[in-house]
């Protein structure tokens, strides 16, 4: 599965094996009955879902548009959607025979992910987070060592995700025997990508029955944040032929025009990473830029190919949403709805608010509520405090 | 692209400065057979402690390609000895492969390796080379198929470069026995040359592989460490390095 010229495999000779290992076994067990039942299993009964479909009146009341519905991934266990990715390659690669996990992370909502499913499984997990994130993800750092799993703290380069990811490949390409590298998004070589995205696919599967339900359609528009990418994915992918506004947000941090953003299909130029060939913040040189947001978890020089590809072929629009509009929303949310939202999904959110005031009052929007904001509340005091938003 | 037994010597372009490396490769020049010339990439996945520093430290000198075609350039005024370009692939990407290649050719560069481009994602890679007059070199590892080795070794590369052991670059205690075992498969299947790299750091582990076989050896890290060390005075200590392990080849 490539997405046009995105994607691949564009990794030292040594992790071919075990890439293909994993494509393989993905390929036998995934319409596997034992496998999708195992996996339903968890998710219903350990990670809590279907997750509901909340229509916001009180948020939509004071956008004044379209009806506001947010998707409650951040009701899942851990606090947002990466729980439906890390238990999903966790029985992977238990049917692999490995007995150890490593995974990157940035927020710590992966790694938080990763610990319990290897809590779960009894596997061993070592998480990789820049010191950077470290820093400002301390109770996601706190909360994997209370799972069991050991962090290591990446001091190379800009200290958060793409070292992240670095030093989890370097370790990957000693270990692959017992280990198998939960890969948190849509990033990375094939066949990640894919087994990410189909691992998530289930929260644009639910939104699309809810909203029968609830309106009797589709919606007219879903919003979703884009870091690598992986709960867009999932929201987007059973909605891509059905002609509706599908739109991903990048973090803008302190503004494209400052250079200290993330927005990878924003600002970005085609490239070679992780991997995988996408849209990457470069220099002309080649060499991979530091990127800024306000959220951990957006905060990552590329973006998964099949964004890359979908861009291109313009099923989904792109767009960007700075790190104040971002708090904002937070802000917003919190009073209007009494619901915390992560950092990573107020991007999602702040965007939304601004398409539901331009459409009429009978159009529906949907805002991938991905996570949690308990994890935030330090950075954004500091930020209330550093800036002149108000509560 | 040499006479076996041979050794080949890596350091990275820039670390500490391009007038260094120029000075380095002259020193180097009296002993190694081949020169592998690093260029710095910001995010060198494949590499260990010591290499990744030296990345870092040639962008902190402001290294580019351009400064590198030129380290080539006014190296290839006084030797002949071949030159191989190891980097990865979106530097290569980024430049554009065609004008990479054919920069690479007109500085006087002889091959080029990109760690992080396997064989079957290198289809145009492979003919803009050849068109270039540029050898591709491709890695395999301990766990590379051996229909996969079959295929790189029928693909018109200058030699096949055999990555030791399950890891990273960088210095070991000693050559750990996976890589004989992949010396002698790789040997057995494949007619090109075939070259050992990662985790090679004394004469005596120089002395072992070549006496098991190996064509040649790749020494980095434990230059690197070196250069890392007595930064632009690493002149002297890098020819009593590269004098010991020449050593091995006896």
């Amino acid at each position: 599965m490539e997405f046009g010229d995105f994607g691949g495999r564009y990794v030292p000779e040594v992790l071919i094996p075990p890439l293909e290992e994993l494509e393989s076994m993905y390929g036998k067990i995934k319409h596997n009955k034992g496998f999708c039942s195992e996996l339903e299993y968890y998710l219903n009964t350990y990670a809590g879902r279907p997750t509901p479909l909340y229509f916001a009146k009180n948020l939509t009341d004071k956008v004044g548009g379209a009806r506001i519905y947010l998707k409650r991934e951040d009701l899942l266990h851990g606090g947002a959607h990466k729980i439906n990715n890390g238990i999903g390659q966790a029985l992977i690669a238990k049917m692999m025979g490995k007995d150890r996990l490593i995974a990157e992370t940035g927020a710590g909502q992966h790694g938080v992910a990763t610990a319990m499913a290897g809590a779960l499984f009894g596997m061993r997990t070592e998480v990789y987070m820049g010191s950077k994130d470290v820093d400002r993800q301390s109770t996601n750092v706190f909360k994997m060592m209370l799972l069991g799993a050991k962090i290591n703290v990446v001091n190379n380069g800009s200290c958060t995700l793409k070292d992240a990811i670095n030093e989890a490949m370097r370790d990957w390409v000693s270990s692959f025997e017992n280990t198998h590298y939960l890969v948190g998004s849509v990033v990375g070589p094939r066949p990640y990508p894919e087994i990410v995205r189909d691992l998530q696919i289930v929260i644009g599967k639910e939104t699309k029955k809810q909203m029968k339900e609830l309106c009797g359609g589709v919606p007219d528009c879903i919003v979703a944040c884009v870091g690598g990418g992986s709960n867009a994915i999932g929201m987007f992918y059973p909605f891509l032929d059905d002609g509706i506004r599908l739109i991903g947000v990048e973090a803008a941090g302190k503004g494209v025009e400052t250079g200290k953003h993330s927005s990878t299909l924003g600002a970005g130029e085609k490239g070679v990473l992780h991997g995988m060939l996408s849209y990457f913040l470069q220099d002309n040189e080649g060499q991979i830029a530091g990127t800024h947001s306000i959220s951990a978890g957006l905060d990552y020089p590329g973006v998964g190919p099949e964004h890359a590809y979908l861009k291109d072929e313009k099923k989904v629009e792109y767009v960007g949403v700075t790190d104040d509009d971002a708090l904002h929303a937070f802000s917003c949310l919190s009073k209007t709805e009494g619901i915390i939202p992560a950092l990573e999904s107020s991007h999602a959110l702040a965007y939304a608010m601004d398409v539901a005031k331009g459409m009429d009052n009978d159009e529906n929007v949907v805002v991938n509520l991905s996570g949690r904001g308990d994890k935030d509340l330090g950075i954004v005091k500091e930020a209330l405090q550093c800036s002149k938003l108000q509560l | 692209m040499f006479k076996a037994p041979a050794l080949i010597s890596f350091i990275t372009a820039g670390d500490p400065s391009t007038d260094a490396t120029l000075r380095f490769m002259k020193v180097l020049d009296g002993y190694a057979d081949v020169i592998e010339l690093g260029i710095p990439f910001s995010d060198p996945v494949a590499d260990g402690k010591a290499i990744q520093g030296a990345n870092y430290r040639a962008l902190e000198s402001k290294t580019t390609v351009d400064s590198i075609f030129d380290i080539v350039r006014k190296f290839r005024k006084s030797s002949d000895t071949p030159i191989v370009l190891m980097t990865y692939y979106n530097i290569i990407y980024r430049r554009g492969v065609e004008k990479f290649m054919q920069d690479a050719r007109d500085a006087g560069a002889d091959g080029v390796i990109s760690v992080d481009l396997p064989f079957d994602e290198a289809g145009d890679y492979q003919l803009i080379c050849d068109s270039y007059g540029i050898k591709p070199i491709f890695m395999v590892a301990p766990n590379t198929a051996d229909n996969r080795l079959k295929k790189i070794d029928d693909s018109g590369c200058a030699f096949i470069y055999l990555v030791s052991h399950y890891g990273i670059t960088g210095m070991q205690d000693d050559v750990q026995e996976i890589a004989f075992e992949a010396l002698h498969k790789t040997k057995s299947l494949c007619k090109n040359q075939l070259a050992v790299g990662f985790g090679i750091s004394r004469s005596e582990h120089v002395k072992k592989l070549v006496g098991a076989g190996a064509d040649a050896v790749i020494v980095g890290s434990a230059l690197v460490k070196i250069i890392e060390e007595f930064g632009e005075d690493a002149d002297e200590k890098l020819e009593d390095k590269i004098k010991e392990l020449r050593e091995g080849l006896r």
